[in-house]
């Protein structure tokens, strides 16, 4: 019985080294690509790599994707031993730390040149350089924009087709599609409220600057929304509730929840939405840009960056380089949108006429030329700041000036933590 | 070729073992075999449970974002845990889930199982209602709890309160009620399990406990004092035990019913949730380790207290 499995586990030992063998004979050089687990990014890349193959006979792409909730622990793990990706995607937030790691290589001048960076790529990518070197590029952006829902537009008696453009017509927009019933309870929104989606960005980002103020100083180490402008923007944002009455902290758990059933008229979300709603049935909404106040427009975009690791040397590192190019193609940037609804980071693939002026990308494309990526240190912990800023408010009852003061110090530290001040 | 080439050898083998299980005593021989099947088990614990421990104990005096090198920085993450005013809320939260869970739970759960108990009529059809939230998903039905907190006409709750006069509430959206409605659902999964014990402990009693009390004439309240919960105490240890160890470690429930926040301004968020917070969120590890130190050591003081105060006796 024993010799028996001995003798299984022998042939089938060598048939997996013969397996091996004739795989490393075909391809000279084999590079690891590395990103998380997310159904559309990995069949995007799956048919990058398969074009990527075919026009690079000697190179052999090994895709990995890791659970989100793994990927930086075994990132950190792999690298430093030798092991894991030679081009590793990492979120843009990140590359300080990674740097610090000692993880990243900068991409070598000669194959990416940074004049042409900056003339191709949209203007956010410029914070991957770090003295004047840049460590990674990203395939795809994303940025913000106003979904609506154009069913319950035609209810309220409002142009299905005619989305509110400045701020002041979002309110009135909403207040006519707030729906309450007699008792007073709300059973549709106008505008979903929700800090903890994506409307932390929004106030941070978008309002403050609509309302004349900065969120941060120039070299992002200063928070600065503690201003007449950032307490504006938190009091209308504030009054949507309190005062307006278009909706409510926590309506049907979430504002996504609320958009998707019905529930709700209009949603702030990103680009990376559109195919989750694309699939919900009975849905007709419509995407805009972001309504504008005083003639100021501004938009949160953020982005998903690739990077070639310590870990590549010599032959592979020319293998890494190769694939890196060919993944931030104009081709691979159309691909991408295609499959996993992401913009092309070229504005000249993103600004092409047909992207622009779609119905539902363009929206976002046109966002872009007037977006800010913030310089995050650490996204959740800055997120939770604004989250309780408005729960201060609504819940404690805490005058808007002091939670926008209390939020401030709170970032402040920190920022100051993170630049080890 | 290769089993004719591997036999002498295991022959040798063969004849070594015998000569030296020759000199064993009996006794020797037996421990010698338990140690053998043992042995398994304890690498086991060693590699996946004790190694890992030992580490985290050494991560929480240093300085670690997972992609970069530890850097040591001695007690300096428990003084920063020490003057952080989030986690002494956050204890003070993880001992509310406890001090509020484990007796509801058990007076609960004792006075189903002792009315069950009697029933004979339908036993197993209500033994197995209680029983199945328990095998339900949590935070599946962590989702459906957090929809019937909603606001009317959504939610269940307040759809009953206002009907019968009373105003609505907040639930989830309040700071102070907050922390006992996502108990509830937590409580109502977790009693299942502790009928189903207590139904055992109860069955265990011997009948002729009772005989002898109902020939002293003893009525139903001098019965359940002197006689039932006398012999519960080893099930009650248990319960107390385990639940106590469950409820301190609360994360699930709050997780999947605050968006994964512990709001709102960290109302429900328990030390376990900040632990994860800080290490997968954050990525201080060194820091979350501290953490993960602390609730360590509150886990094994207050089961060590229960044990003694409820065994001695």
């Amino acid at each position: 019985m024993t010799t028996k499995i001995g003798k299984a586990a022998f042939w089938l030992a060598a048939f997996a080294t013969a397996l091996a063998c004739t795989g490393t004979a075909r391809a000279q050089v084999e590079i690891e690509y590395w990103q998380y687990t997310f159904a559309q990014r990995v069949q995007a890349i799956d048919t990058l790599i398969k074009q990527f193959e075919a026009a690079n006979p000697g190179i052999k792409v090994k895709h990995t994707h890791v659970p989100y909730d793994d990927f930086r622990v075994k990132i950190a793990a792999a690298i430093p031993a030798g092991q894991g990706p030679d081009v590793v995607q990492l979120f843009y937030g990140w590359l300080q730390d990674y740097l610090k790691a000692k993880l990243l290589q900068p991409l070598p001048a000669s194959d990416f040149n940074v004049v042409e960076i900056e003339r191709e790529y949209f203007p956010i990518v410029q914070q991957m350089k770090v003295d004047g070197k840049y460590y990674a590029l990203p395939t795809a952006v994303r940025s913000l924009a106003l979904f609506w829902n154009k069913t319950l537009f035609k209810e309220a008696g409002l142009d299905p087709n005619k989305p509110p453009a400045t701020l002041a017509e979002l309110v009135d927009y909403a207040k006519k599609l707030t729906k309450r019933s007699p008792n007073g309870d709300l059973i549709q929104e106008g505008l979903t409220i929700d800090m903890g989606g994506q409307d932390h960005h929004w106030l941070r980002e978008v309002l403050v600057r609509e309302f004349g103020g900065a969120p941060y100083s120039a070299n992002n180490r200063q928070v600065t929304y503690n201003s007449n402008a950032g307490v504006a923007a938190t009091q209308w944002y504030i009054d949507l509730v309190d005062k307006e009455k278009v909706g409510q902290i926590g309506f049907l758990t979430d504002g996504v929840t609320a958009f998707r059933s019905g529930k709700a008229a209009m949603t702030i979300d990103g680009s990376f939405r559109l195919g989750a709603l694309d699939g919900q049935k009975g849905l007709d909404y419509g995407v805009a840009e972001l309504p504008s106040n005083n003639g100021i427009k501004a938009n949160f975009a953020s982005y998903w960056v690739n990077g070639i690791t310590t870990k590549a040397t010599g032959q592979k590192l020319d293998a890494s380089v190769k694939f890196l190019k060919f993944i931030t193609t104009p081709e691979a940037m159309e691909l991408w949108m295609n499959t996993v609804g992401e913009l092309p980071a070229r504005k000249s693939v993103a600004e092409k006429d047909a992207n622009k002026n779609h119905a539902k990308y363009g929206p976002f494309i046109r966002g872009l030329s007037y977006s800010y990526a913030t310089d995050f240190v650490n996204e959740s912990a800055q997120r939770k700041v604004f989250i309780d800023m408005v729960d201060k408010v609504a819940l404690k009852n805490v005058p808007t000036k002091d939670a926008v003061a209390q939020a401030a110090a709170e970032e402040q530290k920190l920022l100051d933590a993170f630049y080890g001040k | 070729m290769r089993s004719r080439r591997r036999r002498p050898k295991s022959r040798s083998c063969l004849t070594r073992s015998t000569a030296s299980s020759r000199d064993l005593s009996i006794g020797q021989k037996r421990a010698v075999w338990a140690w053998a099947f043992l042995a398994l088990p304890i690498v086991f614990f060693v590699g996946i449970r004790f190694y890992p421990a030992a580490d985290a104990l050494l991560a929480s005096f240093t300085n670690w974002n997972i992609v970069g090198k530890r850097e040591w920085i001695g007690v300096a993450n428990y003084t920063r845990l020490a003057h952080d005013a989030v986690f002494w809320k956050v204890i003070g939260n993880t001992f509310l889930y406890l001090a509020l869970g484990v007796p509801i739970s058990l007076v609960l759960s004792f006075v189903v199982a002792y009315y069950l108990d009697r029933v004979r009529f339908g036993h197993g059809l209500l033994r197995a209602l209680y029983f199945v939230p328990h095998l339900a998903t949590a935070v599946a039905m962590a989702w459906v709890w957090r929809w019937f907190y909603q606001a009317p006409p959504v939610g269940a709750f307040n759809v009953w309160l206002t009907s019968f006069g009373f105003s609505q509430m907040p639930f989830l959206r309040s700071t102070t009620q907050a922390l006992p409605a996502v108990l509830a659902p937590a409580i109502w999964a977790g009693i299942g399990f502790q009928i189903v014990i207590f139904l055992a402990g109860l069955k265990a009693i011997p009948r002729t406990y009772y005989e002898a009390a109902a020939i002293d004439g003893a009525g139903a309240w001098r019965v359940l004092l002197e006689v039932t919960l006398p012999s519960l105490r080893p099930t009650i240890v248990f319960l107390v035990v385990t639940s106590s160890i469950a409820y301190l470690r609360i994360f699930d429930y709050v997780y999947a019913m605050t968006n994964g926040q512990g709001g709102p301004l960290d109302a429900t968020k328990p030390l376990v949730l900040m632990i994860f917070d800080t290490a997968f969120k954050h990525f201080e590890m060194g820091y979350a380790a501290t953490q993960t130190v602390v609730l360590f050591a509150i886990l094994l003081v207050i089961s060590l207290l229960q044990l003694k105060a409820l065994r001695s006796r």
